[in-house]
């Protein structure tokens, strides 16, 4: 495979210039007989945004849930700042593709729904929470109910209960696969924008190669049957040029056709 | 309804039978009654057992349902005797009732409890089955204890169906504190129909019927009215 402008490195390898967040070591997962992840390792570096992009069913969805401590891997073992995962935990937080909001809370509830797991005083998790909403653009919505909100109104509000957490970790799950193309654009600049900003580490699940391209530092690319990271890509010179010029960057066209190269042929 | 008011007032005056007086009669026999203190010691204590009754039903009903949606087990365990209570012929129980817990108020309300109740495990269980998975991942994601994930998610989750259940207990429990007292019948309208009915008082056995399904259809409505409040969001999730 040629892809001279991209450093091509295996998961086993990656070289350590970069401090860990998330280390995923050797994990494997089988549904009864289905063998949903085997021996995967891959690296999340701190700061950074990683995407995890394959095709539908290649375990995608599984790893994620795995490192939120939602799945018991069948063998093998995350770490998160260095301690082993064993369930879901303050370092991390989650984004949920439906995004899981209640329907009979308002929105600073929703928002402010993990502080009040953690037993943070109402007052304060209200402070919070409304910093949050005004954050991800949702001034004045506070006391409305999901119902009442567009599609990706409803994903900024998921977004901003992960975030009023305060976690080191955010694990988002296909966010912005349920809302429309233009509002989605609007939230991949946003998210650049946040990684930017909050010192956090991205794990970013996705089935658009291109999402990927545009919002990644990393770009972890499985391949199903028997799931595995086959290649890492890490984008490197159009990050630094402005959201509007990304798209037209020849890096990034380039690394866009490569991926598609490599992932058409496990497309059904 | 007025034709059939109507209707009735004609079959009454017409004498065909003794078992139907006038509509009017009844009416005024209602209204006379009414204010009469054994007919408000017999409501008096048919409401209490009634409350007690559904409050029992209510508060036990509720989260053993919930429990047996959360947990196979339980729900393996208890879902069969479910059923059968749900279906089984009560009426039948209360004699044994009687043995169990005497002649009293207590076999009334347990009466009136086992009418309710089933249906309200019947349908909590329901309502936390069809609960949305990716909240309860949610709420475990945030690390929510297992009480806070009952009382903040299962329960609100599955409330358009507890509420549900609970319209449909209450309009059973109102059959079984009637059947109760029927059948135990030293108090409360129990009494009271046993004393019209051996004195051949139709006027007033019919018009503490009328009120005992008044009663019944107004506070069905209301809960009726109730879910629908409710439900606004159930469409939504
Ligand atoms: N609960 C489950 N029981 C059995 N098999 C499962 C379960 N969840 C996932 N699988 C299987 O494991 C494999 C990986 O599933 P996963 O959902 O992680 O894939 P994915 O990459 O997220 O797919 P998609 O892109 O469609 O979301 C698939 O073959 C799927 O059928
Ligand atoms: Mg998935």
């Amino acid at each position: 495979m040629a892809m001279s402008p991209i450093k091509e490195v295996t998961a086993q390898t990656t070289p350590m210039e970069f401090e860990s967040a998330v280390s995923v070591r050797n994990i494997s997962k089988n549904y009864g007989d289905v063998e949903a992840l085997r021996d995967m390792s891959l690296e999340f570096p701190r700061g950074q945004l990683t995407s995890l992009l394959g095709p539908s069913g290649c375990g995608k969805t599984t790893l994620l849930k795995i490192i939120a401590g939602l799945l018991e891997p069948t063998s093998g073992q995350v770490e998160v700042n260095g301690k082993t995962v064993s369930g879901p935990g303050k370092d991390r937080a989650f984004v949920f593709q439906d995004f899981a909001l209640l329907p009979w809370a308002t929105v600073i509830r929703n928002v402010a729904f993990g502080l009040e797991m953690r037993g943070v005083a109402a007052s304060e998790r209200e402070a919070i929470a409304e910093k949050y909403i005004k954050e991800v653009g949702l001034a004045g919505f506070e006391q409305s109910y999901p119902h009442e909100l567009s599609g990706g109104m409803r994903q900024r509000v998921g977004l901003a209960r992960a975030l009023a957490v305060d976690s080191d970790v955010l694990l988002m799950d296909e966010p912005f696969s349920a809302v429309d193309e233009q509002t989605r654009r609007k939230f991949q600049e946003d998210l650049l924008n946040l990684v930017q900003i909050e010192n956090k580490t991205f794990i970013f699940v996705t089935h658009s190669i291109e999402e990927a391209v545009y919002v990644s530092d990393q770009i972890a690319i499985l391949l199903p049957r028997p799931s595995r990271v086959s290649e890492i890509i890490r984008p490197s010179s159009f990050r630094d040029k402005g959201v509007d010029n990304i798209r037209r960057d020849p890096e990034y066209l380039d690394i866009v056709d490569n991926i598609w190269a490599s992932l058409r042929g496990y497309v059904e | 309804m007025i034709v059939w008011g109507l209707l009735w007032e004609i079959v009454g005056q017409a004498e065909l039978t003794f078992f139907i007086p006038p509509l009017s009669e009844v009416l005024a026999t209602l209204f006379s009654i009414i204010g009469t203190p054994a007919f408000q010691k017999a409501l008096a204590e048919t409401a209490y057992a009634f409350f007690v009754g559904v409050a029992f039903a209510i508060a036990i009903g509720i989260p053993v349902g919930i429990l047996m949606g959360k947990s196979r087990l339980l729900d393996e365990l208890l879902l069969p005797w479910v059923n059968v209570f749900l279906s089984a012929p009560l009426t039948a129980l209360v004699p044994v009732l009687m043995v169990l817990f005497g002649f009293g108020m207590k076999s009334i309300i347990i009466t009136t409890a086992l009418f309710a109740i089933w249906i309200i495990i019947l349908n909590s269980r329901a309502g936390v089955i069809q609960i949305n998975r990716s909240l309860v991942e949610m709420a475990h994601s945030f690390g929510a204890s297992p009480l806070n994930a009952f009382f903040k998610i299962y329960f609100w989750a599955a409330l358009p169906e507890i509420l549900g259940g609970v319209r449909i207990g209450i309009i059973r429990a109102v059959k079984g504190v009637i059947i109760g007292q029927l059948l135990i019948s030293i108090v409360g309208f129990g009494a009271l129909f046993e004393l019209y009915s051996a004195n051949f008082l139709m006027g007033h056995f019919w018009a503490v019927l009328i009120v005992l399904f008044a009663l019944a259809f107004t506070i069905s409505e209301f809960l009726a009215y109730l879910e629908r409040r409710v439900s606004y969001y159930a469409s939504k999730r």
